[in-house]
């Protein structure tokens, strides 16, 4: 089963849906046949695939938009803002390789403020399934949701068995740990679950959670984390504002925690555009890297205490 | 179009433009462009489009988008004298307790979507003509546009897409007022030849004086028979229409008028008596 195989039966079950594209047919290139004129591809113009969209939608449709990640969100921010967002209409927004997935093309196509941009437009909720297995096991329950979803699209093969039961709003509790606690979401998890059997290794007690849905999000289980590990790591291929560091900041301050937080993400730069496996290599967020900033910490015992003025 | 209907036309296009000076104090409204497109909006709701209070919700009726929606004040004038809402609401412009404010919105029955961003309902209005005619349903899916508003890139990339899909139960209408906010389009960003420009985007192309009702009559009429690609009508219009004082005035855009002015210019669109005008004009947007 693939993305694109779900989708059609979705599709074949359901007459509300049509699929978009700004002609990027990279996931769906076998529906136009199956689907006829319920395939839309306006060609490259994100503004217009979103506009239309929202028009769909106004009739009852519920269409699943497909873009490269930077554009749609960034070139066609201000029609998801004004035409999805205000209006609460359920379109379902699908950012094509988005984070670090994005790898050799330059900054250009770097959706690593996605995550911060949709956040912000109320009513809009965002999906980022960590590998094609995590999407479609969610996948159904997002597309079926009468809001408006913005889903950071991943099919990579699995790294791991996934949990079957999804709830928006509920995280994967791959592990619990006493030591650390690793909050990550999208392609991150692969090698977030790389740095835990290194760290594992050294005797620590790891948790790792994947959080599936960032808007809404799971305080409880992050509260929980929080209160119990002696260190919690959040790891993104993201801005560091705005991502999941923020969300987690966010958390604190209203909840009045005080917790030591790492958080991994990109600083205020782009990052080297290279092949996937060489820009983790390069801006130090594979497995072991990652493993080797949490002993860092733990061994220098340096308290990452998040401010807030 | 018999006298007697252009007579009706006439004195509903009258009340309207009362209802429009009456905004436009208090606060104010975009004046000038609402009473450049209130006959087209008039004759719309009286003659062309099927939509009615009963049916506003109907999948069958007829669809009205108002891109350049800081005209929306004909619409509401329009909407209260065809019965969608009470005339007693346009009373309540910019007032907390109703949603009658400066661009459209769906709290008010008879609006389909809400507008104020320039160059976004002609998209909108794409993708419900698309699920129209994906449902073989014959609604009629109006779009109207500024003259000033087509220097936004989305409307020609929305152009292009439409006559690309031969959507042709698509009407695009250009208020064609001549003014951008505050300077004349030809002056700023000329926008001529409009018509050819349309042309070579692929569609079928019209024009009209928008502010005479047999005109708009005839180039509807043309336009109902057109098929196999999007119709756009040019509708030649004076920027404040039925006010000699401030018509084609380029900093009479937005207006908040004085009580004692809008007696003044009540009185004005009667006679053709010219108000004395001492108020500011507001630059708003």
């Amino acid at each position: 089963m693939t993305y694109e195989n779900l989708l059609q039966e979705i599709i074949e079950t359901d007459d509300r849906f049509v699929i978009m594209t700004a002609e990027n047919r990279a996931a769906i290139r076998n529906l136009p046949a199956q689907i006829g004129k319920r395939f839309i591809d306006v060609g490259i113009a994100e503004q217009t695939l979103v506009g239309m969209a929202a028009g769909l939608a106004l009739r009852g449709r519920v269409p699943v938009v497909h873009a490269l990640a930077s554009f749609l969100t960034m070139r066609a921010f201000e029609f998801i803002r004004t035409d999805i967002g205000i209006a609460g209409l359920p379109v379902k927004l699908v950012g094509g390789v988005p984070g670090f997935l994005s790898d050799a093309n330059g900054p250009a196509h770097q959706a690593i403020e996605d995550i911060s941009l949709m956040r912000g437009i109320p009513n809009i909720n965002i999906f980022c399934p960590s590998d094609e297995e995590d999407l479609l096991i969610g996948l159904t329950s997002v597309l079926m949701s009468p809001k408006p979803f913005y889903i950071r699209f991943n099919n990579l093969k699995p790294s791991i068995q996934h949990s079957k039961k999804f709830e928006i709003g509920k995280a994967e509790i791959i592990s619990q740990g006493n030591d650390i606690t690793i909050l990550t979401y999208g392609m991150m998890l692969a090698e977030s679950l790389k740095a835990k059997k290194i760290l594992e290794k050294l005797g620590y007690s790891i948790g790792l959670m994947n959080l599936r849905t960032l808007k809404p999000i799971d305080t409880k289980s992050i509260i929980k984390a929080l209160k119990s590990s002696s260190l919690t790591v959040t790891i993104e291929d993201h801005f560091l504002t705005g991502g999941l560091f923020s969300i987690v900041s966010e958390i604190l301050t209203k909840e009045k925690i005080m917790a030591n937080v790492l958080p991994v993400a990109l600083p205020d730069r782009w990052f080297k555009p290279a092949l996937l496996d060489d820009v983790l290599e390069y801006e130090k967020f594979n497995g072991e890297h990652l493993a080797l900033k949490i002993i860092d910490v733990l061994q220098q015992e340096r308290k990452f205490i998040t401010h807030f003025y | 179009m018999t006298g007697a209907e252009l007579k009706e036309l006439q004195a509903i296009s009258l009340k309207v433009r009362e209802h429009i000076i009456k905004m436009s104090g208090g606060g104010g409204c975009f004046i000038g462009a609402s009473l450049s497109c209130a006959d087209i909006i008039v004759y719309l709701y009286k003659k062309f489009l099927n939509i009615a209070p009963l049916t506003v919700k109907h999948e069958s009726r007829d669809y009205l988008f108002l891109s350049k929606g800081h005209d929306v004040p004909a619409l509401y004038a329009v909407l209260a004298e065809v019965g969608f809402i009470e005339k007693s609401r346009l009373k309540n412009h910019l007032k907390t307790n109703d949603n009658i404010y400066w661009h459209p919105n769906t709290n008010i029955p008879g609006v389909e979507f809400h507008s104020g961003s320039l160059g976004h309902l002609i998209s909108v209005s794409m993708g419900v003509a698309y699920d129209c005619s994906l449902k073989n349903s014959s609604n009629k899916i109006v779009v109207v546009l500024g003259d000033g508003e087509l220097n936004e890139g989305s409307i020609w990339e929305a152009a292009q897409i439409a006559s690309a899909m031969k959507l042709d139960n698509l009407i695009a209408i250009i208020d064609r007022n001549q003014f951008q906010a505050n300077i004349r389009t030809e002056h700023l960003i000329p926008l001529e030849p409009l018509e050819r420009k349309f042309e070579a985007f692929g569609w079928n192309v019209f024009s009209c004086d928008g502010n005479d009702f047999e005109s708009l009559e005839e180039a509807f009429l043309q336009i109902k028979n057109s098929r196999g690609r999007p119709s756009v009508l040019i509708a030649d219009t004076i920027r404040g229409k039925g006010l000699p004082s401030i018509e084609a005035i380029a900093d009479r855009w937005f207006c908040n008028f004085s009580e004692k002015e809008i007696q003044s210019l009540l009185n004005e669109l009667h006679t053709k008596e010219k108000t004395n005008l001492i108020s500011e004009t507001l630059m708003v947007r």
